[in-house]
């Protein structure tokens, strides 16, 4: 089994071409380059590293978000592109799973993010090597963040090149129970991509049509649009 | 020769379309999926959501094009698609998606300039003629173009402010008239018998535009008529604005065709597709004894049949991209050859 997985969530950029779980090539990469650009050049690079052609995977997994909304949209659209015309069936991961599986060896709760402005995060709380949830992933604010963390009363694993954003405010409420996780290890891996998709069954060719990125919030136009529908 | 057959993509604004183009001219299928149901919530295209409505639709409308013309992507000789002007996050859907397609069939690529494609939808009409002049009018555009041939194009007036569509869009805002606004004034004022007297911006001897101080005067002559208790008369409001914008570009254009002694002039983009501008252009020309041709309207408004078309004569040239290609949302019009 050929896995091709790409990952563009946020400014990294990670590619990845696995076989039967051994990782044959993988670039990870955090030199703020647009997506759009290295993307597909990225792609075609580790194709050839791997002596490949497209048409010799057999499946594709992505990083489906949540992230900047256009990082998220390029992965998923070059993701579908090369899902529907070759045939091959698409898996999506969570982009915060992806990052959190980084840290799957750690014994306590694992909480993964990345910064969403004004104070707000996407976050995703996980524990054990395989990675249960413990919060269902989604968008709210640092501090509702660090007072569910607080109730918890573990060690929490943070994981994210954002993390150091918020550093400070995690120190003030969790003390000695937050880790803060290496810089080697906060970079999302394409690889570990495929390793969660891995463990998901594979859908059917025809729904790929149907995917879609998980960006966790309404476009800010029909946010607006919605609560004037109610006022009306 | 074998046929030339492209498959061509256009994403840069609200509609999601694809389209197979053999030899430059014959459509063999063009599908568009528009959005305007959705963005008409908003009052207009909301880029954000644009995007979002362009990765919903993309593999679902290539897949249709294929189908309906009945082909496998090793039929192709190579994808085409719009690389700007246009919304950065709509264009890059497109984009990427063209990308990754080519890349899976191994096929060339070739990056379209959307307003090439608008002045290169009349090639799937009939043939263009040498040297042409085409008047661009749409929601983002107003612009003269000069073409002494194929692939050759010089700009010779635009817009300093406001697109002339973007100007029916505001006014038609001012009449309370829904998204999208310019087929509403063009109803409304071939409904009036006289129109209320706006000014015209000739800007001097240039072949530029400007629509901003006309939309002004709309608003300001609404805002006067309101502190004086009166209410307005939305056709004749209508006719008066549409009258300035179509003397204008009349004028220029016919100003311009004389000058440069062109063999044809075109009209092209959403706007051109407005009744009012298309029979005064008709009629001047025909005075002129200049032929003059307007592509059908679902050729006027954003489609990926004139995308194909363009990248017929690119592809003839030599034209590539590669798969580093970026959406380039302000990209100027130059020529290929
Ligand atoms: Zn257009």
């Amino acid at each position: 089994m050929i896995w091709l997985g790409i990952e563009t969530s946020n400014s990294p950029l990670s590619i990845a071409i696995v076989k039967d779980g051994q990782v044959l090539v993988e670039i990870v990469e955090n030199v703020k380059l647009t997506h759009s650009v290295t993307a597909m050049p990225t792609i075609q690079e580790l194709f050839h590293k791997a002596k490949m052609k497209p048409m010799d995977i057999d499946a594709i997994a992505v990083s489906e978000g949540p992230g900047s909304y256009t990082g998220i949209r390029i992965g998923v659209t070059i993701a579908k592109t090369l899902a529907w015309t070759l045939k091959k069936p698409l898996v999506g991961v969570s982009s915060l799973k992806v990052l959190a599986a980084n840290g799957e060896l750690f014994n306590g709760i694992i909480c993964s993010l990345f910064d969403a402005r004004r104070q707000n995060v996407y976050a995703g709380i996980y524990q054990g090597t395989d990675l249960e949830t413990v919060m269902e992933e989604r968008h709210t604010s640092i501090d509702d963040l660090l007072s569910q963390l607080q109730s918890l009363n573990k060690p929490v694993l943070f994981i994210g090149s954002d993390v150091e954003n918020f550093k400070e405010n995690i120190k003030e409420q969790l003390g000695e129970l937050a880790i803060f996780a290496p810089s080697s290890i906060t970079l999302p891996r394409a690889s570990k991509l495929i390793e969660v998709a891995e463990t998901k069954s594979l859908p059917s060719i025809e729904e790929v049509h149907h995917f879609v990125p998980q960006y966790h919030r309404l476009a800010q136009a029909e946010a607006n649009w919605i609560q004037d529908q109610k006022k009306r | 020769m074998s046929d030339r057959i492209i498959l061509a993509i256009e994403t840069s604004c609200d509609e999601t379309a694809a389209a197979i183009i053999r030899n430059g001219h014959e459509i063999v299928s063009n599908v568009v999926s528009s959005q305007i149901e959705s963005q008409k919530r908003f009052g207009g295209v909301v880029p954000e959501i644009a995007s979002r409505h362009h990765v919903e639709q993309i593999t679902i409308v290539i897949e249709e094009t294929l189908e309906k013309a009945n082909m496998q992507p090793s039929d192709l000789t190579a994808v085409a698609v719009t690389e700007g002007p246009g919304l950065v996050g709509a264009l890059l859907i497109g984009i990427n998606a063209a990308k990754a397609f080519a890349f899976a069939h191994n096929l060339p690529i070739i990056p379209v300039h959307h307003i090439a494609g608008h002045i290169y939808a009349n090639a799937l009409v009939q043939p263009m003629q040498f040297p042409l002049l085409a008047l661009v009018v749409s929601g983002g555009h107003t612009e003269l173009v000069f073409m002494k041939e194929h692939g050759s194009f010089e700009v010779i007036g635009e817009t300093r402010d406001d697109a002339a569509g973007e100007a029916y869009d505001k006014v038609a805002r001012v009449l309370n008239m829904p998204y999208p606004g310019g087929p509403h004034i063009d109803r409304l004022a071939h409904e009036a018998n006289e129109g209320v007297e706006f000014p015209r911006a000739w800007l001097d001897d240039t072949y530029d535009f400007s629509f901003s101080g006309l939309k002004s005067a709309v608003i300001n002559y609404k805002h006067n008529m309101d502190q004086r208790g009166e209410e307005i008369i939305p056709e004749q409001v209508a006719k008066g604005f549409q009258d300035s914008v179509v003397e204008v570009l009349t004028t220029k254009t016919v100003r311009a065709a004389k000058e440069f002694n062109v063999k044809q002039v075109i009209a092209a983009g959403g706007v051109s597709a407005n009744k009012g501008l298309r029979s005064s252009l008709e009629q001047a020309f025909e005075k002129e004894k200049i032929p003059f041709t307007v592509p059908p309207l679902k050729f006027c408004t954003d489609n990926a049949a004139m995308i194909g078309a363009a990248a017929t004569y690119m592809y003839e040239a030599g034209v590539r991209g590669d798969l580093s290609m970026n959406g380039i949302p302000g990209k100027e019009l130059k020529s290929w050859i």
